[in-house]
């Protein structure tokens, strides 16, 4: 690779043809302030917060799409270079609406963060402000029009990570929006509330539907028996909502804190992760004996599910016909707990605490339900979740680690990396292998599934059948191993599908990392590794071994796939339109 | 749908179908399509929008987006007779306000819209290019210059006619 040297205030640095003058500057410790930028996603110059001289060039240059050259000597910090970024800061600021106390995103907030940098205490300008109506139909994603400050992220992710583009700018000028076609709700186009534009927003235009009231009023009411569950992706994040370090594991802190909130049990998704393999894997092994439709691919992401639904019903009948597993969580919860402990499931309320905006669309699915009942009453992100615990006024930070509560709280290594992309996939082959072959599996860790590459291969071999699978995260990559199989060009037995990039860890509802922080780790790799650690560290680390899995099939379910299991623990899709 | 008008559209969207076979397979083939399309439909509805989108692997939302940046292109099929009134500095000094709002008056339409019989849609536009003749107004090809709004009743007249 060529390398060349550049001066950035003085300090020379070398770096490989084609860095951008924003990246070099990372390299020799200085902080050149963005906004629009969002590292491999939205690189377009757009904002001019990033503004920098260049010796010998006619005007100020924006550093994130300025690669540098041999011998090039920069300057980010002078007179000129400072007023424009701060008129262009302003007048961004001048139309926005500027309601810091009462937004999600303060203190969270690149546009606020930008302000105190740059030292603005003065409103200079009063731009024209539109009062435009708040889009909040969507279950899972709100959009504020009036926070939105034009940087294009969303739909940079949306389009381009996504494959999907369901959000673009409109009209041009003063009138220019970032929203759906027609004026239409993100409710009613072919959106999968993956709520990766949210995290790819700078401030607080996008956001979850914001779902807490309902659990405290839940919490609130001594009729009901409210029942907590945490999916595996939350205790690998939420202590970042507290400003512990990424990759941080939180699990017992998080059960404490969830139990100091009041709810009257504290399970963990990883059991029904558990049961989840136990399904798709007697489903996977009866498809492949039985001539049933291949390749069968998992059904645990919400967003997927709903992308499949829009974009690719023809492939409905290869989604495995199992819940995800929070709902089928909540259908064990509803039922089988419920009367193993005498209650009335119509006093049984189940919130999930999920890395997810997507699993508040899912938990609203009439299919999804037992007895008439909801599987899942509320989702609640990560982020609300810890909302919730400040508000409370527990320190988080201070609190002992706590367990799960018995039975439905008890999980294996294998429930756990359902959380990184690759887990899903991981997990059913630690149980099919053995199931299959009646040997213990030698080397339970699947590498060749692991990693953040955007379609993963893997030939595992059970016995005397290989099983050929494939691993798909993100819906654009997705899409690429959909088409090469609708062409014939690749065959398999089994695909692992997550609808965000990275899986659960990096999720639509995970807390929000900044755009600076992307520029030094990728959360995806990350929150990745704190799964695997998780499950490492595990006593039990494959789905068929959990105790209380054993024990459920004993008193209640029969066997994988029984007629009970199928009442209650799987489901169907349905064709939707694409606008 | 009566069965003429459908088979007036699936017309349209064979038409259609021809222009984007043409530019399929070249760069940047949105721009001449979505011309031809509003040629030939009068408008570019979500419908044509979702086909183009379809036939070119363009998301609806970028196709929307340019759509709505080009006031050349528009949403709603406009009237047999398009008013542009120019709003260009020698008309406007010469008076083409009073012209607009005189328009606008004798068929109670605002500028963009188009009036109810479908006949006329009015739009203030950029110069026109005719500043000799100011204030002027466009009604399809013709130009009428040197304008008074006491002229405007009997011009419209013999376009309703």
């Amino acid at each position: 690779m060529e390398m060349i040297k550049v001066r950035i205030d003085g300090v020379e640095v070398e770096v490989p043809a084609g860095t951008t003058a924003l990246e070099a500057a990372k390299l020799a410790n200085i902080d050149i302030p963005t906004l629009c930028y969002l590292k491999d996603i939205n690189e377009i110059g757009a904002c001019r917060m990033c503004l920098v001289e260049v010796e010998g060039a006619r005007s100020l240059q924006a550093s994130c799409v300025f690669p540098v050259g041999d011998g090039m000597n920069i300057k980010t910090n002078t007179p000129k270079v400072r007023a424009a970024r701060k008129i262009s800061l302003e007048l961004i600021l001048s139309n926005h609406d500027r309601k810091c106390l009462t937004c999600v995103r303060s203190q969270n907030c690149e546009l606020q963060d930008l302000s105190q940098k740059l030292g603005v205490d003065d409103i200079r300008f009063e731009g024209e402000r539109y009062d435009k109506p708040i889009d909040s139909f969507s279950p899972s994603i709100e959009r504020d029009p009036n926070k939105c400050i034009l940087c294009r992220r969303c739909i940079a992710v949306c389009n381009n990570v996504q494959g999907i583009g369901v959000i673009g700018a409109t009209e041009r000028g003063f009138e220019t929006m970032v929203e759906p076609v027609f004026n239409m709700s993100i409710n009613d186009v072919p959106c999968i509330n993956c709520g990766q534009c949210i995290v790819a927003c700078p401030v607080g235009a996008l956001r979850e539907k914001d779902d807490t009231e309902k659990v405290w009023d839940a919490l609130n009411n001594p009729d009901l028996h409210v029942v907590v569950q945490t999916a595996p992706a939350v205790r690998v994040a939420l202590g970042e909502e507290f400003g512990m370090e990424m990759g941080t594991r939180v699990t017992g802190k998080m059960v404490s804190a969830l139990r100091r909130l009041g709810f009257d049990r504290v399970f963990d998704t990883d059991f029904a992760a558990d049961l989840t393999i136990m399904e798709e894997g007697t489903e996977l092994l009866n498809r492949i004996n039985n001539g049933g439709t291949l390749p069968m691919i998992t059904s645990c992401s919400p967003g997927w599910i709903k992308y499949s639904e829009h974009y690719y019903p023809e492939f409905l009948d290869n989604l495995s016909t199992c819940k995800s597993p929070h709902e089928m969580m909540g259908a064990v919860v509803k039922s089988y707990y419920a009367e193993k402990n005498g209650w009335d499931p119509a006093n049984v309320y189940v919130v999930s605490i999920m890395p997810c905006t997507a699993k508040k669309f899912e938990a609203q699915r009439p299919e999804l339900s037992v007895n008439g009942h909801p599987d899942v009453d509320v989702v609640l992100t990560t982020r609300e979740c810890a909302k919730m615990i400040k508000e409370a006024g527990i320190d988080f930070l201070a609190l002992p680690d706590g367990d799960f509560d018995p039975a439905l709280g008890d999980s294996t290594g294998a429930g756990v990396i359902f959380g990184a992309t690759g887990g899903v996939m991981e997990a059913a082959l630690r149980t099919v292998y053995e199931v299959v072959t009646g040997e213990p599996m030698e080397n339970i860790e699947v590498h060749a599934v692991r990693g953040i590459d955007g379609v993963k291969e893997a030939e595992i071999e059970l016995g005397d059948m290989t099983i050929r699978a494939a691993i798909a995260h993100g819906t654009a990559n997705a899409k690429a191993l959909l088409e090469q199989i609708k062409s014939g060009e690749k065959e398999y037995h089994f695909i692992e599908i997550m609808g965000c990039p990275g899986g659960c860890v990096t999720g639509g509802g995970q807390p929000i990392v900044k755009a600076k922080t992307y520029m030094e780790k990728d959360p995806k790799v990350v929150r990745a590794k704190a799964i695997y650690d998780e499950d490492r560290d595990l006593p039990i680390r494959k789905s068929h071994e959990n105790p209380s899995i054993k024990k459920l099939y004993e008193e209640y379910l029969g066997e994988p796939n029984s007629s009970k299991a199928h009442d209650l623990l799987h489901t169907h899709y349905v064709e939707r339109s694409v606008y | 749908m009566s069965a003429v008008t459908l088979k007036q559209n699936e017309e349209k969207f064979s038409k259609l179908q021809l222009v984007i076979d043409q530019w399929k397979d070249k760069e940047g083939p949105l721009m001449p399509v979505l011309q031809a399309a509003q040629d030939i439909f009068g408008c570019l509805s979500l419908d044509v929008q979702k086909y183009i989108s379809k036939e070119l692997d363009i998301p609806v939302s970028e196709i929307y987006g340019v759509v709505t940046f080009y006031s050349q292109f528009t949403l709603k099929p406009k009237g047999k007779y398009k008013i542009g009134v120019c709003m260009g500095t020698a008309c406007y000094v010469k008076g083409s306000q009073a012209i607009l709002d005189e328009i606008s008056k004798e068929l109670n339409i605002k500028s963009g819209e188009t009036s109810e019989d479908g006949l006329f849609t009015l739009d203030a536009t950029r110069c026109l290019g005719a500043c000799g003749l100011a204030p002027i107004i466009m009604i399809n090809d013709d130009v009428y210059g040197r304008l008074s709004p006491g002229d405007i009743k009997e011009i419209i007249k013999k376009y309703k006619d």
